[in-house]
């Protein structure tokens, strides 16, 4: 191993960053809909239907979040349009 | 008043049942009154773990549908004064627990022991529900793995959200993370997530970190929870977590590669 490689290993990523670095996605990913309710991807399907009669999007330009503050529940609606 | 402890993962096979009967004994071993139940109906082995398995009459669901009592039920262990088992049934599945009755064996139960220990079977089904409803504090037992850490976060949220703490509006169940099968030396290779890595992912109290033993193996084989065998590493390692649980301030140990002494570096073998 010249001191070339030495660097480069250095650099590489171990299978446990990998690892921590996967989790770290899909366990945020999966805590965002814990509490979500049963309807919202019905909701976000049929959106993304509506819209579609006027712009041509994609399914994931529809993002539907519920946040939750306390007494009351807001229903954000992020729709984002393509360039013109 | 009774607490109710749940050891729980999501995940099969990281070490619940080990860990339910290591915790269970180590608490009696300190002089508190407790019963460890078997909450996985059709597959039942805490018998097994604990060397009881012969002298099961009754079990759990006999209890729930009135056939026996608690007392004729509860299994005292030979070795300590204070430690009984309530063994789940083996013939029946999942479908004979229903909440009514689970609450009322625990009620009973709490009016008798200081520390009540679920053993919840894998899954998130009605077994692991119900073990883990009643709970006032939840050992989430997790190996360095990415399928058992996804698992346990999932376990939280359901310790967070369907538990009768949760339902009621009462304080949430206390969580604990406990880390089984431990490699330092893989985590040194970067081949094993390190315990800081899970702590950062699943962010919950570190209750212990278990390495993996053949301490364990040989534990199980004999029906001895494996806390009882106080020269091995994770039998020290569960009896730190036991004291921690109570509320004892204790380093971690295990966590690092033990480095070979210089006579052992020269004429090598083993400890």
């Amino acid at each position: 191993m010249n001191l070339f490689d030495f660097f480069r290993e250095r650099k590489k990523q171990t299978p446990a960053s990998i690892a921590k670095e996967r989790l770290q996605i899909i366990v945020a990913h999966e805590r965002g809909h814990r509490n979500e309710p049963d309807y919202l991807p019905a909701l976000q399907k049929e959106l993304v239907e509506v819209i579609r009669k006027y712009v041509n999007i994609d399914q994931d330009q529809v993002q539907v979040a519920l946040e939750d503050q306390g007494s009351c529940s807001i229903l954000e609606l992020n729709i984002t349009l393509p360039d013109r | 008043m009774a607490k109710i402890l749940v050891v729980t993962s999501g995940k099969g096979g990281v070490g619940k049942t080990t860990t339910s009967a290591a915790i269970g004994t180590g608490l009696a071993l300190r002089g508190h009154k407790t019963a460890i139940v078997d909450f996985d109906v059709g597959l039942r082995n805490l018998d097994l773990i604990m060397g009881c398995e012969r002298r099961v009459v009754y079990d759990f669901i006999n209890v729930i549908n009135g056939d026996a009592t608690l007392t004729q039920a509860l299994i005292k262990d030979k070795r300590l004064e204070n430690l009984y088992v309530l063994a789940a049934s083996q013939t029946r599945d999942k479908d004979a627990l229903n909440i009514e009755g689970v609450e009322k064996v625990i009620n009973e139960l709490k009016e008798n022991f200081e520390y009540v220990i679920c053993d919840s079977p894998a899954g998130i089904e009605k077994g692991a529900h119900l073990a883990m409803y009643f709970a006032d504090e939840a050992i989430v037992v997790t190996n360095p793995e990415v399928s058992s850490v996804r698992d346990s976060d999932r376990m939280l949220g359901l310790l967070a959200s369907k538990s009768r703490r949760a339902e009621n509006g009462e304080e949430p169940i206390k969580e604990h993370l406990l880390l089984t099968r431990y490699n330092p030396e893989r985590v040194t290779k970067g081949e094993m997530l390190g315990v800081e890595d899970v702590e950062e992912i699943l962010s919950i109290r570190l209750l212990g970190v278990i390495p993996e033993s053949q301490a364990v193996l040989k534990a199980s084989n004999q029906g001895i929870p494996v806390i009882l065998d106080e020269q091995s590493d994770a039998g020290q390692a569960y009896s730190d977590a036991v004291d921690r649980l109570l509320g004892k301030e204790i380093a971690h140990r295990f966590l690092d590669v033990k480095k070979p002494g210089f006579l052992q570096r020269l004429f090598g073998g083993r400890e």
